[in-house]
């Protein structure tokens, strides 16, 4: 409909008249426009006609209208290629155009094979299906172990060569991963710290120990929630960019540039990132540990009745050193986790768009699983340790 | 010849860097406008204006009559299933395998059922000379070639009145882009297609288009048949038509002209 009056107004004459067919006693007639917009009532008239006419002995194209590659190929579909280019090279008054472009679609079509797809059985796929999904997630850890590898190796060939350090990308990738990312860990542990001390205080009220509020919330955000809500936050937003940036540039081809130049993409993409991420996640987990005690702080004066000096005190001589240490030391490992696996990841995407969307996902998921896993047998160790 | 794509004083500037000033040039129906020009002079530019996915800075555009950029949204819609875009990278979907990104544009528009559509997908894909095993591979595991073949079916789906392409025979092979050639003329003359055609081949040049526009100097400077063109005083015409390549493309159109073999039979 849209075309035909389309047409009208760019002053075309409008001979729209819709594409039918009939077979009488031997003899398919072709009237009518034959293009896209009638595809479905075409095919629908074809579908109605008798077997055998689709053997006709002539085919009458005298009063066809106009033909698109659609129309031609549906009749191509019914009589078959090679009959069709039979009728169109036997046919005198057939337009050389029209004839031109049946005999391609013709051709085209007769070049085609369509292959074979076999089914497999629905348990068979079911299984096989299954053995895929364990044997990537072993290919999975498997690839990470030997990544792990390749960058402490690049690591150390790098370290006796200061002319090959990549002090400029290791100073952006601090600045993006680490003081881009200040202002939200410290806002997102503050009202955590908050939100500890509220729930402290209302479970400890029963036994009046409100007081103790303060060594829950010094202890909680030292030895667990400083740093784990850091990396948490880290593996969300910087493995996810990682792995878009460098998948990107395998997308564009640019990792294969780098190879070719000469240059190893681990000393120039995953070293600086992996450094910075390991610079950059202890700080953030400084800084978040202070801020979480600030909101506890926070919560302890203005409703708890606790004033900040007294706050203080009970830290100093509750909580020891060792408490942030423990905290502190896991960062560094969680870091080189994150950053691992966010460039992993981006050196695994395929050639197309979807496969970044799925390896930045399946980055996110994998580093914060991981730094979730990590954290609790650490706490189990140091537990056991006593520390 | 009624002209149905008409560009006026078409200006596009980034920054400093004007690209067009004044550009005045228009598509006639059923010609094959072949749009040339040294690097850096907006072949690009100009074709991404004409489709509305540029805004100029300056200038009038109007393809059927109508200003695309200034069309409500389904209005757009419609107008730009009239023509076809065959961009440089061929821009497939990368997450659909090539018989559904013929296949797309037919079930949104057309509204066929996928098997229909799909089917009809592969006409197209035989058509531009694609192998059947080729229809449910996806992008990333095709050569080049393949890639803009199967964007050319795509840009075909439709059967659109105008077809723009970008350099479509940059990267085939030259039997492949001597087929291209032909198909190219050969839907012209079936489906009465226009065709803008911004392209590098001198042989494309000589086997298919009717007209040719030079780009030079931020405007066309001469949009006329081939041997005109190819006669215009100016020095980068002169450089482009009768250097070694120029001079060795139309040495072949005319040997194919005084023996033709193949339109077709």
């Amino acid at each position: 409909m849209q075309h035909g009056s389309a047409r009208q107004e760019t002053s075309v004459p409008p001979n729209t008249t819709p594409g039918n067919v009939t077979f009488n006693r031997g003899a398919l007639a072709i009237t009518g426009d034959w293009t896209l917009p009638a595809y479905q009532a075409i095919e629908q008239q074809l579908s109605r006609l008798p077997l055998h006419s689709r053997k006709p002995d002539t085919l009458d194209l005298a009063n066809l209208g106009r033909i698109d590659t659609a129309g031609a190929s549906l009749l191509a579909d019914f009589l078959g290629p090679d009959r069709l280019e039979g009728f169109v090279e036997n046919d005198p008054v057939l337009e050389r155009d029209t004839a031109a472009l049946l005999r391609i679609v013709a051709r085209s079509l007769g070049q085609w094979k369509e292959p074979d797809i076999a089914e497999a059985p629905i348990l068979s796929r079911w299984l096989s299906h299954i053995g895929e999904r364990v044997e990537s997630l072993g290919l999975l850890l498997w690839q990470l172990l030997g990544f792990m590898g390749q960058t402490l190796a690049t690591l150390f060939s790098v370290l006796p060569h200061p002319g090959r350090w990549r002090v400029t990308a290791f100073v952006a990738a601090v600045q993006d991963t680490g003081l881009n990312a200040l202002p939200i860990v410290a806002l997102l542990t503050f009202l955590v710290g908050a939100v500890v001390a509220f729930l402290g205080a209302t479970v400890l009220e029963d036994f009046g120990a409100t007081i103790y509020t303060v060594n829950l919330v010094a202890f909680s955000f030292l030895r667990e929630f400083g740093v784990l809500l850091a990396a948490i936050l880290l593996a969300g937003r910087t493995a996810s960019s990682f792995t878009a940036h460098i998948g990107a540039m395998k997308v564009n081809e640019e990792l294969d540039a780098i190879r070719t130049l000469g240059l190893n993409p681990v000393e120039l993409l995953v070293l600086p990132r992996v450094l910075a991420m390991m610079v950059s996640l202890p700080i953030l987990t400084f800084v978040g540990m202070i801020a979480g005690m600030v909101g506890g702080a926070l919560v302890c004066v203005l409703s708890l009745d606790i004033s900040l000096g007294q706050f203080l005190a009970i830290v100093e001589r509750d909580i020891a050193l060792r408490h942030f240490l423990v905290g502190l030391s896991k960062a560094p490992v969680l870091a080189f986790l994150i950053a691992v696996i966010g460039c992993l990841e981006g050196f695994k995407v395929g050639g197309s768009a979807q496969s970044v969307g799925e390896h930045t996902t399946s980055s996110v998921v994998q580093s914060i699983f991981t730094v979730i896993l990590l954290d609790a047998i650490a706490a189990l160790f140091f537990m056991e340790m006593g520390w | 010849m009624t002209s149905i794509i008409q560009v006026r004083e078409l200006c596009n500037r980034f920054g400093d860097n004007v690209v067009h000033l004044g550009l005045d040039l228009d598509l006639r129906r059923r010609e094959i406008l072949g749009v040339v020009g040294g690097s850096g002079t907006g072949k690009s530019v100009l074709l991404r204006s004409i489709i509305g996915l540029h805004r100029p800075t300056y200038g009038q555009i109007r393809i059927f009559g109508k200003n695309l950029l200034t069309l409500p949204p389904p209005e757009r819609s419609k107008l730009e299933q009239r023509f076809g875009v065959l961009f440089q990278g061929g821009a497939l979907f990368t997450s659909l395998n090539l018989q559904e990104n013929v296949a797309i544009p037919l079930m949104e528009h057309i509204g066929l059922s996928r098997p229909d559509a799909e089917k009809l997908a592969r006409v197209k894909l035989a058509l531009t000379g694609l192998p059947a095993s080729a229809a449910r591979k996806y992008p990333s595991e095709l050569s080049g070639g393949m890639v803009k073949r199967a964007s050319l079916a795509r840009a075909l789906a439709l059967d659109p009145e105008i077809l723009f392409l970008d350099e479509p025979t940059a990267g085939l092979d030259p039997i492949g882009a001597a087929a291209f050639d032909q198909l190219l003329v050969t839907l012209r003359n079936a489906l009465g297609l226009t065709v803008f055609l911004v392209t590098h081949d001198l042989d494309t040049l000589y086997a298919t288009c009717d007209r040719v526009a030079v780009l030079s100097q931020q405007r066309v400077i001469i949009a006329d048949t081939l041997e005109r063109v190819a006669a215009d005083p100016d020095p980068w015409i002169q450089d482009y038509f009768q250097g070694p390549r120029g001079r060795a493309a139309s040495r072949a159109a005319d040997d194919d002209r005084a023996n033709p073999h193949g339109d077709g039979n």
